[in-house]
């Protein structure tokens, strides 16, 4: 009997992390959560990566005469910057990390769709990234992130067809990792989870799936004629023979700008996610937030026109842009007062994700708002290509998408590896994120409208710039600190973290309430049926009077673990 | 994956992240008509390119048509349209569970591929031998005007692109189909049912499709 009920509890606490140990078991494995696992690593050792590229440029800034680096070698890593921080952290970042973890469990699936071609997209991002760390070890590359023709073409004279080749590369992983989620999404859901009982972290993920099949495939096309053109010297966009160099950024912009949302929708499932849990409160607005999703990833296919607004681009061409560039807010902003509501009368607690999620609100009204400035044709023509337009993305790509990162990565963390990490040093780092990202970037706005030049090392033209930079190159130093300490605190948190519960939050939705922490290799011990809606949490009626009760039902739950 | 596959009453396998036969094929289905919307998106960007340069030189374009011969064009398009036909049947015999003649008509599909590769090739052949291979060394028909030449080679290169990224899938699917052959042969489980050999079938058709719009359009432009 009493060794019957000992292997029962072994097989118990059998789960995905230790089924197997081997390395093989880890690099051949088939399991969504695994694989999520391989990308949470590699796309922190790329995040790191950029970030030293991003700290030359803040150093190299700080006086006006440019401090330390050539004009080349400055171009060459802002240029890594751009390439390793959107291609190789910002798209996989969300969607394949936290997505491939969360969205099989979340649907009530045991896997995604397709386990063999979750791990062929890893391996083509891992083969891709090696790629361009090739690119960038043989000499670097000097083309921006964007690769604009006739440079990238025909005269730039370093290591741009590697780099080209990794954009490739990586472009099929996330297409392979979009086909997956949807044909999971409509047919892998658990019985009982119809698509208005899905979290909204799945209509987003969803959505930005629409964009990554319909989009990269272009981009793809886009960056394989640059590479013949350099490989062969065939003339697509070689103005010498009649070609046509705007053309390419028309077709570069026709994926890049949708490719914004896709680092941004998934951002924006993760907050409805955390907006919810820890208000306790059902999200406001589900219908509304769940078409504001589809409705961003149909309006961000008609918008490229706005990054061209000072090409040779027909102006009645433009104002159909900018104008549909303004309906873009709409939806944006349905999210935003949505969230806003959700808290409304909940029982908002503090914990680190929250913050981050607060954090996130913040810095996306900023990043978004700024958009319209720069959407705006007569504005535009004095902002663009100045620190406005850097400090306006980097608003939207870390301000709301590496936060919001941050912030499922804390909320999903118990559940990834059974272990709680330490709230206070994670409260103090989301804190100090926040802080040292304002630090940098909102300076980067004056200096930018005063007419400071974007992808200049110096600006001995006009010394008083200088202290804004030093600004930012201070803030910059703080952001940093910010995010090193996950580094310590989460592997901490591995090491020797307090053993999660099932629930820590206290949070409605499948992977709380039927998956243990760490999950089983199949998800789920029994089969899952689906009876409610999505952040089915009590109604205001339904919650305790008195301070006890209340705090009694935002304990965690589910015992051990 | 297959220590964890189960079989159903059928003898067919059911991937462990399944629950049913239904939902894995409707999911395989579902998966290949996206990546299928993925290759359309793809040329698409292909076939705006040449849509637009057409109408920027449609002089030039009509005039580098001659220099394409239709009648090797034709002789592909009919192989490939025949190729259609035969994997359609391989489809159906694979759905009456006939394995032998599904064989039969996927060995005939490969065999119109490679007629298909072969005409290519003596196509490009003469284009290289033309001085037509549109990099630095590139020599423009005499028919076309003085000061036009580089939309020509524009044209070539569009060419080579297009045929060629087509010519890749149709290699591609050269070596899919004769894996399929060989896995059926082996009575893999992976290919117990019909459904692989749908989806190479879609992949095929997508193939023949591509090349019914490039043939109109680089060698059937009139004068």
């Amino acid at each position: 009997m009493s060794a019957a009920a000992a292997v029962q509890e072994q097989k118990v606490e059998k789960n995905y992390l230790n089924a197997d140990h081997t390395i093989a078991s880890w690099l051949l494995t088939k399991d969504h959560k695994r694989i999520a696992v391989l990308y949470l690593i590699s796309v922190t050792f790329f995040f790191f990566i950029g970030s030293i590229a991003a700290g030359l440029v803040r150093l190299e800034l700080t006086s006006s005469q440019g401090l330390m680096l050539t004009s080349e070698a400055y171009n060459k890593m802002f240029s890594a910057h751009g390439v390793v921080m959107i291609f190789f952290f910002l798209i996989p970042a969300v969607p394949a990390t936290l997505g491939n973890f969360i969205l099989p469990i979340m649907l009530g699936a045991r896997d995604l769709a397709f386990p063999r071609l979750n791990l062929l997209s890893w391996y083509l991002y891992v083969f891709a990234g090696i790629l361009a760390a090739i690119a960038l070890a043989t000499g670097g590359f000097d083309a921006g992130w964007t690769f604009y023709t006739p440079l990238s073409s025909l005269y730039s004279n370093t290591q741009i067809t590697m780099a080209l080749s990794a954009a490739f590369i990586a472009g099929f992983s996330s297409i392979f990792t979009g086909l997956n989620f949807i044909v999971t999404v409509h047919k892998m859901r658990a019985p009982g989870m119809t698509w208005f009982r899905m979290p909204l972290m799945i209509w987003s993920t969803y959505a930005t799936s629409v964009i990554i099949i319909l989009g990269t495939p272009v981009v793809a096309i886009t960056l394989f004629l640059v590479i013949l053109e350099r490989w062969l010297g065939i003339g697509i966009f070689s103005p010498e023979i009649g070609g046509d160099p705007v053309l390419f950024q028309h077709m570069f912009w026709f994926y890049s700008h949708p490719a914004v949302y896709i680092m941004v929708l998934p951002a924006m499932g993760v907050v409805s996610e955390l907006m919810a849990a820890f208000s306790k409160r059902p999200v406001f607005g589900y219908h509304f937030v769940a078409f504001s999703s589809l409705a961003i990833a149909g309006l961000g296919f008609l918008v490229w026109g706005h990054h061209m607004f000072v090409s040779s681009q027909s102006v009645y061409l433009s104002v159909v842009f900018s104008f549909i560039t303004f309906l873009v807010a709409i939806p944006s902003a349905i999210k935003t007062f949505n969230w806003t509501f959700t808290m409304f009368k909940g029982h908002v607690e503090f914990k680190t994700p929250m913050i981050y999620g607060l954090a996130f609100m913040g810095l996306f009204l900023i990043g978004g708002l700024t958009g319209l400035f720069l959407a705006s044709l007569d504005t535009d023509v004095h902002l663009t290509g100045t620190y406005f337009i850097v400090a306006h993305f980097h608003y939207v790509m870390v301000g709301s998408a590496t936060i919001a990162f941050m912030g499922g990565l804390h909320y999903w963390w118990p559940k990834m590896f059974g272990r709680m990490y330490s709230e206070f040093w994670g409260r103090i780092s989301a804190i100090t994120i926040f802080a040292g990202f304002n630090f940098t970037f909102f300076p980067q706005f004056i200096v930018g409208y005063l007419g400071m030049p974007r992808r200049y090392h110096y600006y001995f033209f006009e010394p008083g710039w200088e202290v804004y930079n030093i600004m930012s190159t201070m803030g910059a130093t703080i952001l940093a600190i910010g995010f090193a300490m996950p580094a310590f605190y989460l592997t901490a948190s591995l090491l020797k973290g307090k053993k999660a519960p099932q629930n820590p939050w206290g949070a409605k939705g499948l992977e709380w309430e039927k998956a243990a922490s760490p999950p089983v290799t199949h998800n789920f011990s029994e089969p899952v049926v689906v009876t409610e809606p999505a952040y089915n949490y009590p109604t205001l009626d339904e919650w305790p009077e008195d301070d006890a009760g209340v705090e009694a039902a935002l304990a965690p739950q589910g015992g051990k673990g | 994956m297959s220590e964890h596959a189960a079989h159903n009453e059928g003898g067919d396998v059911v991937y462990a992240q399944y629950e049913t036969i239904e939902q894995q094929q409707e999911s395989y289905v579902v998966g290949m008509w996206s990546f299928l919307v993925t290759e359309i998106m793809f040329f698409g960007g292909l076939f705006m390119v040449y849509s637009l340069y057409r109408w920027k030189y449609v002089d030039v374009w009509s005039k580098m048509s001659t220099e394409l011969d239709w009648r090797w064009g034709g002789l592909n398009t009919t192989i490939l349209l025949i190729s259609s036909f035969f994997v359609a049947m391989a489809v159906q015999k694979a759905q009456k569970r006939e394995t032998k003649a599904q064989i039969n008509y996927l060995w005939l599909t490969v065999l119109c591929a490679l007629g298909f590769l072969c005409v290519k090739y003596v196509e490009y052949q003469a284009k290289f031998h033309h001085g037509l291979w549109p990099d630095a060394l590139y020599t423009a028909p005499h028919i076309i005007p003085h000061g036009e030449e580089g939309y020509s080679r524009i044209f070539m290169s569009l060419y080579f692109a297009m045929t060629g990224l087509h010519g890749a899938h149709v290699a591609i699917g050269i070596i899919v189909i004769t894996t399929l052959i060989f896995m059926t042969k082996a009575k893999a489980p992976s290919v117990s049912d019909f459904v692989p050999t749908e989806m190479v079938g879609l992949y095929w058709h997508f193939v023949d499709l591509v090349w019914i719009f490039l043939y109109p359009l680089f060698y059937l432009i009139p004068k």
